[in-house]
């Protein structure tokens, strides 16, 4: 597909007026209430974090290539919480919602900018207060609590630096009801003519229901880390078992949040995927209602799952086995999409760009994290599986084989949109299978170490784990080379990249029908939507051979 | 201020406050008020965590919630809801007169909102002072005189709570004076209108629901010792 676009100089010379070349200047950036402009800070935002908490990941992998280790277990602890805190709070709730959702949402409904564009702006910055708090403790010393800060050891006897740590979480959450916030109303409020709910992408669809989740949980762990902060200043508190509290109750209102949060970081990547592969397989999605209804259900569903974090710390046997049926029906609307992905293929043209085989990747990590996770949802399998390695190739597989892998699919989708140039088609297909391999390498052996009962967060482990982990750690370090290419050829394109046109994969939608990048307004005049989404006919396929 | 009855401007003139992206004022209007009704969604399930942590102790330990609640001065906070109270009536008038386009009336309503929610913080600060002075305070220094020794433990609970959940609503009060300071300049430059009141609206909501967040504090921290059950 790439030789056809225009590759000469003069042609990439002459650009329209859009929102990237309509100012100059840091202030232009800083300043801006456009929401295309907010979305590449965040996208640079969420880049640079997500470096930091990789480093961490890289060195908890160096460190347990051998069996005793090779920092101390204290610097050990400081690792994998560090790599939590930044990866969860830093870099997966906020990846897709505020870099693509943020970009392509209003477009997608034919709005000109999101409802609230100062608060938009304010999500940023309340974002970046929060990173500066997060890197402040990174160059302390680091935290030691683990990313789920459970009470009392986060109240009273942690040496680390867990006031900060959640100070920055705090702010940060903040910019996530923001965003969740801003989502809401703009879906509610700013559709064009026209564009009924029924006719919303996919993708709008996921990030609405994130939004949803984002307004309702986020709060909830606010608060809990605030009582947390106050337990530690003051000596006593509601968690304090001294005076009859509950550390339990921190596990609770934490996990009343922490696992909607969970579905925070995976429907926008199930959004992604709806349009990526609704696009290359050239079909409408096989029952678009029921994958728009899904991403509701699991919205719904996912406030009343918390429990299955805490089937052996405490909480009754009845509790739990509450808590084990209704974590099974989560199981159903996210059964509905996979199988609604695979339907929409079948018997569709499929090509195969490098959006695609991020979508295929997704698929087949993210159906192996979902399946996973019907072992842990039970409560017999789960008490021995619980806090072992199992746990942690788990929620991987859904983290990064599913968001993160998602994440990459989206950013290669919509990138010749948002830049308005292409990359190099040859290294996305090689960068897209390299992660692929360095991801299984990295996460399977794990697996088998959590069956075999290698406890998490554990600095030291017995010798004969070590084969698995050196291919764990192995894998890892291909994971982290590949995930540099994109980055490289991602930025080289949008240099020097041969201009994309717009609309370069014949996809169907609004952003593909305005210029590439898009205009600071999206759209000249209010667009009237005439037809569904993903209209896909023949006229389409006809563009595409020519 | 001298009463006086303002001209109603012109429809056009809502129009100028419609930011680009809106169609127009009245899809800007219906943004806006989403908006508050969704941040104050999130403002109860904030305030939710501490009071499903109240309803949990409590259910643990109600003869030391009912003993340790009487260490609260009702009269005190009685009189307090009651300016609480009064403030929501003058911030609902506040509302009515930016409909009406009564400027001198929004501007006297505003003023008195905020004298209301300004003697409740310095009432609330004489409160959590006279707290310090008996020991109050959960933690190392927490000795109340004439609790009895069983509830020594249990009543910090209560305490931690009544400090975290009332200093809470206290800093929504104080974010809410400097909202209210930014309505009174606005309204004096005469701003707002029959076509365009939406920030005192808006505003106004964020005060009832931060009124209301009390009206549920006080009985339930103020009132339980004195029933006996």
């Amino acid at each position: 597909m790439a030789t056809t676009y225009p590759t000469t100089p003069e042609a990439a010379a002459e650009e329209p007026v859009n929102y990237l070349n309509v100012e100059h200047g840091w202030k232009s950036w800083l300043f801006t209430t456009d929401h295309k402009r907010i979305a590449m800070l965040y996208v640079f935002s969420i880049t640079a974090m997500f470096m930091i908490g990789g480093t961490f990941a890289m060195l908890m992998r160096l460190h347990l290539t051998r069996p005793e280790g090779i920092f101390a277990p204290e610097t050990y602890n400081r690792f994998f919480t560090m790599h939590g805190v930044i990866m969860v709070f830093f870099f997966l709730v906020p990846s897709i919602p505020a870099t693509l959702g943020n970009f392509f949402l209003p477009i997608m409904i034919g709005a000109k900018d999101l409802a609230f564009p100062r608060v938009n702006l304010l999500s940023w910055y309340l974002y970046i207060f929060g990173a500066i708090f997060a890197i402040y403790v990174v160059a302390a010393g680091g935290v030691d609590t683990g990313w789920t800060f459970y009470a009392p050891y986060s109240t009273t006897y942690s040496n680390s630096y867990v006031l900060s740590a959640a100070v920055g979480v705090f702010v940060a959450g903040f910019s996530s009801i923001t965003t969740g916030l801003n989502f809401i109303v703009t879906v509610h409020k700013m559709r064009a003519p026209g564009m009924t709910w029924m006719r919303l992408p996919l993708f709008v669809w996921a990030n609405y229901a994130t939004g949803l989740i984002q307004i309702l949980g986020t709060p909830v762990v606010a608060i809990a880390l605030v009582l947390v902060a106050v337990e530690r200043v003051m000596h006593v508190g509601i968690f304090d078992p001294n005076v009859g509290g509950d550390p339990i109750l921190f596990q609770h209102i934490f996990w009343f949040y922490s696992h909607p949060a969970v579905y925070i970081m995976i429907l926008p990547g199930m959004g992604v995927i709806s349009e990526v592969i609704a696009c290359f397989a050239r079909k409408r999605p096989f029952g678009y209602e029921f994958i728009a209804a899904s991403s509701m259900g699991i919205a719904i569903l996912s406030f009343v799952v918390w429990g299955h974090h805490m089937f052996i710390t405490g909480q009754s046997v009845y509790t739990g086995i509450v808590f084990s049926f209704l974590s099974f029906f989560v199981a159903v609307p996210s059964a509905i999409k996979v199988f609604n992905w695979t339907a929409t293929m079948y018997r569709g043209s499929v090509t195969f760009e490098s959006p695609m085989l991020y979508a295929f990747g997704f698929i087949g990590l993210f159906t192996i994290g979902g399946l996973t996770g019907l072992f842990l949802s039970t409560m017999a399998t789960d008490v021995p599986l619980h806090g072992t390695y199992f746990v942690v190739a788990h929620f991987h597989f859904v983290m990064v084989g599913g968001m993160l892998v998602a994440f990459l699919s989206g950013i290669h989708f919509w990138w010749p949109k948002m830049t308005g140039r292409m990359y190099s088609e040859a290294w996305a297909r090689f960068a897209a299978l390299m992660i692929f391999a360095g991801f299984n390498l990295t996460f399977l052996p794990q697996f088998v170490l959590g069956y075999l009962g290698m406890p998490r967060r554990y600095a030291a482990y017995p010798p004969e784990f070590q084969v698995l982990n050196v291919l764990s750690t192995a894998g890892a370090s291909i994971l982290g080379i590949s995930l540099v290419i994109p980055l490289i050829y991602l930025t080289y394109a949008w240099k020097y990249g041969p201009k994309a046109g717009n609309n370069p994969w014949g996809a169907k939608g609004l952003e593909w029908e305005i210029q590439s990048p898009p205009t600071t307004f999206n759209f000249d005049d209010t667009p009237t939507v005439t037809e569904e989404a993903y209209n896909y006919g023949e006229e389409v396929e006809e563009q595409r051979v020519a | 201020m001298p009463e006086t009855i303002e001209q109603v401007p012109h429809e056009a003139e809502a129009d100028l406050h419609v930011r680009h992206h809106f169609a127009n004022a009245e899809q800007q209007m219906e943004a806006s008020t989403l908006g508050m009704w969704t941040f104050l969604i999130t403002e109860v399930l904030f305030f939710g965590g501490m009071f499903a942590g109240y309803a949990v102790y409590r259910e643990m330990y109600p003869a030391a919630f009912a003993a340790t609640s009487e260490f609260m001065n009702v009269e005190i906070g009685a009189a307090n809801t009651a300016v609480l109270i009064c403030s929501s009536l003058t911030m609902a008038m506040a509302v009515r007169a930016a409909q009406l386009s009564k400027r001198g009336d929004l501007i006297k309503y505003l003023i008195g909102t905020l004298i209301f929610g300004i003697t409740f913080l310095v009432v609330k600060a004489f409160e959590y002072h006279a707290k310090y002075v008996e020991h109050l305070i959960p933690g190392p220094n927490f000795h109340p005189e004439h609790l009895a020794p069983q509830f020594m433990h249990n009543a910090q609970i209560l305490f931690f709570l009544y400090f975290c959940m009332t200093g809470m609503h206290a800093v929504h009060m104080v974010a809410g004076v400097g909202l209210l300071t930014f309505l009174l300049i606005q309204a004096y430059r005469n701003v707002f209108h029959a076509h365009y009141f939406a920030p005192v609206e808006m505003i106004g909501l964020y005060w009832h629901f931060v009124d209301i967040v009390w009206i549920f504090l006080f009985p339930l921290l103020y009132l339980i010792g004195h029933w006996h059950w």
